[in-house]
């Protein structure tokens, strides 16, 4: 038996549409940007709304990121996503308003360390949350999805009513920080300086989500166990702890996204993670279930598209997010950038 | 390539499947499966499709629980041990869907095989020479390989470090006769090297030139165990144990 012949394939250069097609999904942004630029024909208003749109989406990502990575890794329909967002809420705007002396003091350093100190004590409360969830509600139900939708639906009940229980059922106003307050002129558009810190925050988020999954192995084994998680244990790797360190990790940013979207909408409810969930569903879905990167793409979607549709139309910005669900659908069925294969 | 781990630390076979019973759903699927693996050399499961090969490693591996009997892995009984536990003993598992990452690099796919750490260079040369198509793609995404080149893969990444048994399932299926022949050679490196293989193969012609071993399957159980090149060079038998001969392929 002789081998193989020496191995030398020809490669062949791409057509520029063929090598443009991975990259659309990216160049949507810039397109819809350009396109929401042409439509408001004023270039202040047009930059406030895209630093909104893209303030709100990257609110939207922290929330959705974790669902998607739950979804695509465990195969987990988690309808009980959006308790996390409120318990984080709670928790992050009760630390805050205990550190009231801080949050009033005109000092940013006081400021940010007091939205830092409310970030963490949400982050760990709806880490341990999680971990509880996945052990209590979502651990029985693997691998039967209607069971997963009655349950985590449930548990989302649950855990408002415990908000209420808690906290009241009345919703709860606030201040932000004194240094998030205002806003900057920049090209004689007004922005709202919390709009470039949820900015700031999504990038970071998003950059550290993909170091972690591109440049770490713990990133490599997730990335490996949404395709296949049966070879992955083959392999050697415990992808029971790496689904519940991936659940308690979404479950954190759950809460830091509870956090942001609070503190912007400077008014709390038991049932705003649960109102969260529509756009938060809607992302996961656009973006390709499993796919960060996917999400990511589709919450600055999401954000550009309700500001400016909200802008130039008001009364279609209710269905302008299911719009353009139906429209990148019907151009990519599984989403923009799909990780979970059909099963 | 350590010493310790190719030379047979004892007599003991490097596994023992005794009296096995699986279930998928409600079909019984291997109904009392006795087989031994001798340490060093490939030993050959070998049978008509659906008789309970693939079953036969899933199980050992722990995809599929056998409800009764036992499997013992270097004396060490696996049979309740979860898929992670037994994998880490030093069991190299092949599927035959290949189970590549398609969306990692050929290069993702092989570290995370590393399971104990960076990539041996030396063997990673070795595994480079056995198969030069993943050097080429080596930043490639594994998904846009060739049905060849993901088997070279899978079978790269079982390889790509040492195992004190590895598990293969079909590795010739539907490839091409010159990829064949380089699938063949780098289990035969295997092979020369002191390993313990179970292959489970159709192709009858790889079964002859690797096999030391033999044992036919049928309807879940073992109908035969032997040496490979009795099992070669007695067409009657064939016959009988696969309802064809081997000397036709």
């Amino acid at each position: 038996m002789s081998a193989a012949p020496e191995h030398a394939p020809t490669m062949a250069r791409l057509s520029l549409s063929d090598r443009l097609a991975p990259h659309m999904p990216v160049l949507l942004v810039p397109l819809l940007a350009l396109a929401g630029f042409v439509a408001i024909m004023n270039p202040a208003s047009w930059l406030t709304l895209t630093v909104s749109g893209l303030a709100m989406g990257m609110m939207i990502f922290i929330m959705a990121s974790g669902l998607t990575l739950v979804f695509g890794l465990m195969d987990v329909i988690n309808f009980g996503h959006g308790a996390f967002v409120s318990v984080g809420a709670f928790v992050g705007i009760s630390v805050l308003m205990l550190l009231g002396h801080m949050t009033s003091a005109p000092s940013l350093i006081l400021n940010l360390a007091a939205v830092l100190l409310a970030v963490i004590g949400a982050m760990l409360a709806t880490g341990a949350m999680g971990w509880a969830f996945e052990k209590i509600i979502v651990a029985p139900v693997y691998g039967h999805h209607l069971k997963q939708i009655l349950v985590t639906m449930g548990g989302l009940i649950v855990v408002e009513q415990l908000i209420i229980v808690l906290w009241g059922p009345e919703e709860i106003y606030f201040n932000r920080p004194e240094a998030l307050k205002g806003a900057i002129t920049f090209a004689g558009a007004a922005i709202e300086k919390y709009r470039l810190v949820a900015v700031a925050v999504g990038l970071a988020v998003f950059a550290a989500m993909r170091w972690v999954l591109r440049g770490t192995k713990i990133g490599l084994i997730v990335r490996a166990g949404v395709e296949n998680g049966e070879m992955v244990q083959a392999l050697g790797y415990r992808l029971k702890l790496i689904f519940v360190g991936v659940f308690i990790a979404g479950s954190a940013l759950a809460g830091l996204g509870g956090v942001m979207w609070a503190l912007y909408q400077e008014v709390i409810t038991a049932h705003m993670g649960n109102h969260a969930m529509i756009l938060i569903f809607i992302v996961v879905i656009i973006g390709g279930l499993g796919s960060v990167e996917g999400c990511f793409i589709g919450a600055l979607l999401v954000g550009l598209m309700q500001n400016y549709i909200a802008f130039l139309e008001p009364k279609a910005a209710l269905i302008s997010n299911i719009a353009l669900m139906v429209t990148i659908l019907m151009w990519r069925p599984m989403g923009m950038i799909p990780v979970v294969k059909a099963k | 390539m350590s010493d310790a781990m190719l030379t047979p630390s004892s007599s003991e076979p490097i596994l023992r499947i005794e009296g096995v019973y699986t279930n998928i759903a409600q079909y019984h699927i291997l109904q009392g499966v006795d087989l031994v693996v001798p340490r060093g050399g490939v030993t050959m499961l070998l049978g008509r499709n659906g008789v309970g090969k693939t079953t036969t490693l899933r199980t050992v591996i722990g995809h599929w629980r056998a409800h009764q009997g036992r499997i013992l892995f270097d004396g060490e009984d696996i049979t309740k041990l979860p898929t992670p536990a037994i994998a880490r003993l030093g069991i190299g598992f092949v599927p035959e869907d290949m189970g590549i990452f398609a969306d990692l690099t050929v290069e993702e796919n092989m570290i995370l095989a590393a399971v104990s750490g960076p990539i041996n260079s030396a063997r990673l040369d070795w595994i480079f020479t056995a198969f030069p198509p993943l050097k080429t793609f080596w930043k490639s995404d594994a998904g846009t390989l060739s049905g060849g080149q993901k088997q070279m893969l899978s079978i790269a990444r079982a390889m790509v470090e040492e195992r004190k048994l590895y598990l293969i399932d079909e590795p010739t299926k539907g490839l091409a006769p010159a990829i064949i022949s380089t699938m063949a050679k780098a289990l035969k490196d295997l092979k020369d090297q002191g390993s313990s293989v179970l292959l489970v193969e159709q192709n009858f012609a790889v079964a002859k030139a690797l096999g030391d071993s033999a044992n036919v399957m049928d309807d879940g159980r073992m109908i035969w165990s032997g040496d490979m090149a009795e099992l070669a060079h007695d067409a009657t038998l064939q016959e009988r144990l696969m309802g064809l001969s081997l000397e036709a392929h």
